[in-house]
């Protein structure tokens, strides 16, 4: 046993059951917070009323981050929940109902620039960028970080059982292309990831996608699909660690976490490179607080804050000087910080929205093949 | 004798609240879902009401028209199970003491005290490979295994564990444990205002038990079987979290498919003109029921 027990406390993360599911989570509004900090009304010191409304995913804030910023700057943070990507778009779409910061992920921080959803960020009231690894400031979803702060960043990849396996994995094929596992794959349900994931094992970058390529992937897909045991809701990590399934496709972040529950699980990202994806701050379009919101921005890419969070949501965490207050189990898991020669050939997915519905409706007639 | 006719104030004021409630939050919103289907989307956040018939004849794809097929047969095999399953069991409540009537609708009733969510987590629990079903069996095999040398017959193998989870068995298996409430209630509704005395004439007057189950019971008690089987039916044709749990590869249904234009997708006027396909074959369904039953009272 050693430090690194830490990352084995909270198996409930947010892309556990809530997220996959589909299930609307019920907005709830900590209001007890009041109690801590000065009780609203008040104006905080950048000018502004002293509340904050802070839209985020279930468990992904550190356990005293809100108190603590009530307590150094008089501002009360009201927090409710969403669940996918899909219900905070959906949400915004029809009209900022008084959100002051937001956590989409990265395809959708594109999104919600190009539908006009996203205010611009002032970076002099931001001065904790600094703290950001530097890899995470010039992304392509959003060059020098316009709109958005990183928060917290995953890898797809195989997650396997190391007793069960015949050689060693360092491909996709296992998973896309081949019987060797027949009946005991899980691949994620999700269209998008699918095709791109299946255009990567091809060769091909993740945002070069051509109709012909998907049909290619569909192909591949319907072979395979015999061989899969199912497509799983993101709880991929749980048919792992059960014994339902030997591989899975699934985040590194929630492999990390069954890694210190059962010593005979492993993680790779194939040879042939994979996809990233990060969740950012951001603030929309009509937030009431924008300056109350920069100023929470700038608290959570604080170092000492940063470390807080990492420890209670157990995530690769972009913020380099959080991540160096952070124990070595856990700044040097090679789980949750890949080599960086197959970090280089990682991929942001790009948001299509031409390319979407092509996704989806591969992805049925793969269902439904 | 009062009629409500005489008192419309009264009527009205009970009225309207609910009229109310069914017009702005199911009439008007559904309609507004119904204007969709006939739209095109012109960004990534608007959307044109166009009279489009583009949407529905991407729905009438044999590709879409498929997974309705199969939603159907998964939803009539749902609903065939409930009968077979549910009738014995309204039957035996029917007939049990007034002591015990209570009790046992509670335990009909029971489950949805409990979130749907967390029954199909706890079913996900019984039925994996490691679950409390094959374990059981498992120990049954093992136990009972040992005991075959004593008889003279050979030691049997390892237990190997049933693949229950992760297919369209589960997904039925699923659907029928969650239904079958909507199936009992109606049955037991209908067989509690039976008259006994019927049965007993026609068992006194030689007919068997089976006989008099089909000629005698099943007729009487056929507008709570037919409530039964559309309240079974329809929302098992509606149903994605159940298949997207518990299913296979290939357990994907109408929902499943609708659900993902509405979310992932972003195609609302796709998503819309799916579900309505689904509502106008509901509500054809029961129209022809209706229709059916018209021509049955006629006849008589």
């Amino acid at each position: 046993m050693n430090t690194f027990e830490f990352l084995g406390q909270s198996r409930q993360n947010r892309r556990s059951i809530l997220q996959g599911l589909g299930v609307a989570a019920v907005g709830i509004s900590f209001g007890g917070l009041t109690a801590c900090g000065d009780s609203g009304g008040g104006t905080a010191s950048t000018g502004e009323e002293a509340t904050l409304n802070f839209y985020n995913w279930d468990t992904y804030i550190g356990e005293t981050t809100l108190e603590d910023f009530a307590e150094s700057s008089g501002i009360t943070v009201n927090m409710s929940l969403f669940a996918t990507n899909d219900e905070l778009f959906a949400k915004l779409r029809a009209g900022n109902a008084g959100y002051d910061v937001i956590v989409p992920s990265n395809d959708f921080v594109e999104r919600m620039i190009q539908s006009d959803l996203l205010e611009e960020l002032d970076h002099a009231l931001i001065p904790n960028i600094t703290n950001i690894d530097p890899t995470f400031i010039e992304v392509p979803y959003d060059m020098g970080r316009k709109f958005s702060m990183p928060y917290t960043w995953l890898a797809l990849g195989i997650g396997y059982r190391k007793s069960a396996m015949k050689g060693p994995i360092d491909s996709w094929k296992p998973l896309f292309d081949s019987n060797e596992y027949a009946g005991k794959i899980a691949l994620l349900s999700e269209a998008g990831d699918i095709i791109r994931l299946g255009a990567k094992y091809l060769g091909h970058s993740v945002n070069d996608i051509t109709p012909d390529i998907i049909a290619e992937v569909e192909a591949m897909m319907i072979k395979q699909k015999p061989f899969i045991r199912t497509f799983h809701e993101d709880n991929g990590q749980d048919l792992l660690l059960s014994g339902e399934v030997d591989l899975v496709l699934e985040y590194n972040g929630d492999i990390a976490q069954i890694m210190t529950e059962d010593d005979d699980i492993d993680f790779v990202i194939p040879k042939e490179g994979s996809q990233l994806n990060s969740d950012n701050l951001c603030i929309p379009k009509g937030a009431p607080h924008p300056l109350n919101a920069h100023a929470f921005i700038n608290n959570l890419l604080d170092a000492e804050v940063g470390k807080k969070i990492t420890e209670a949501i157990l995530y690769p965490t972009p913020n380099a000087a959080a991540k160096a207050l952070m124990p070595p189990e856990y700044a040097n898991n090679p789980v949750i910080f890949p080599p960086a020669d197959r970090m280089a050939i990682c991929e942001y997915a790009a948001f299509n929205e031409t390319l979407q519905p092509l996704y989806e409706t591969a992805f049925t007639r793969i269902r439904a093949a | 004798m009062e009629n409500w006719k005489s008192a419309k104030a009264m009527f009205a004021a009970v009225a309207a609240v609910p009229t109310f409630w069914l017009t702005f939050f199911f009439i008007i919103p559904l309609g507004i879902v119904w204007l969709y289907s006939f739209g095109t989307n012109t960004s990534l956040t608007e959307i044109e009401i166009s009279g489009t018939f583009s949407n529905y004849a991407r729905a009438l794809d044999p590709l879409y028209l498929g997974i309705l097929w199969k939603s159907i047969l998964v939803a009539a095999a749902t609903t065939v199970i409930c009968i077979v399953v549910g009738f014995p069991v309204a039957l035996a409540i029917t007939f049990a003491s007034d002591k015990w009537k209570p009790w046992l609708l509670l335990g009909i009733m029971l489950p949805f005290w409990t979130n749907l969510l967390i029954r199909t987590y706890a079913l996900m629990a019984v039925l994996r490979r490691e679950g409390y079903a094959n374990q059981s069996l498992g120990w049954l095999h093992d136990n009972l295994g040992s005991l075959l040398p004593f008889i003279g017959l050979p030691a049997p193998g390892a237990y190997e564990p049933m693949e229950l989870l992760y297919n369209n068995f589960a997904v039925i298996f699923g659907l029928v444990y969650v239904h079958l409430p909507f199936m009992v209630l109606p049955l037991y509704a209908a067989l509690d205002r039976l008259d006994k005395s019927l049965i007993e004439a026609s068992l006194d007057l030689g007919a068997g038990h089976f006989r008099t189950m089909l000629t005698i019971v099943a007729p009487l008690a056929a507008p709570g079987i037919i409530s039964g089987i559309i309240i079974t039916f329809v929302p098992a044709l509606g149903a994605y979290l159940t298949p997207d749990l518990l299913g296979g590869p290939d357990s994907q249904m109408i929902a499943n498919v609708i659900e993902r234009q509405f979310k992932r997708a972003n195609d609302w006027p796709f998503g819309a003109a799916l579900s309505f396909i689904l509502m106008y074959a509901t509500f054809i369904a029961i129209a022809f029921q209706a229709m059916k039953s018209r021509q049955a009272e006629a006849r008589q």
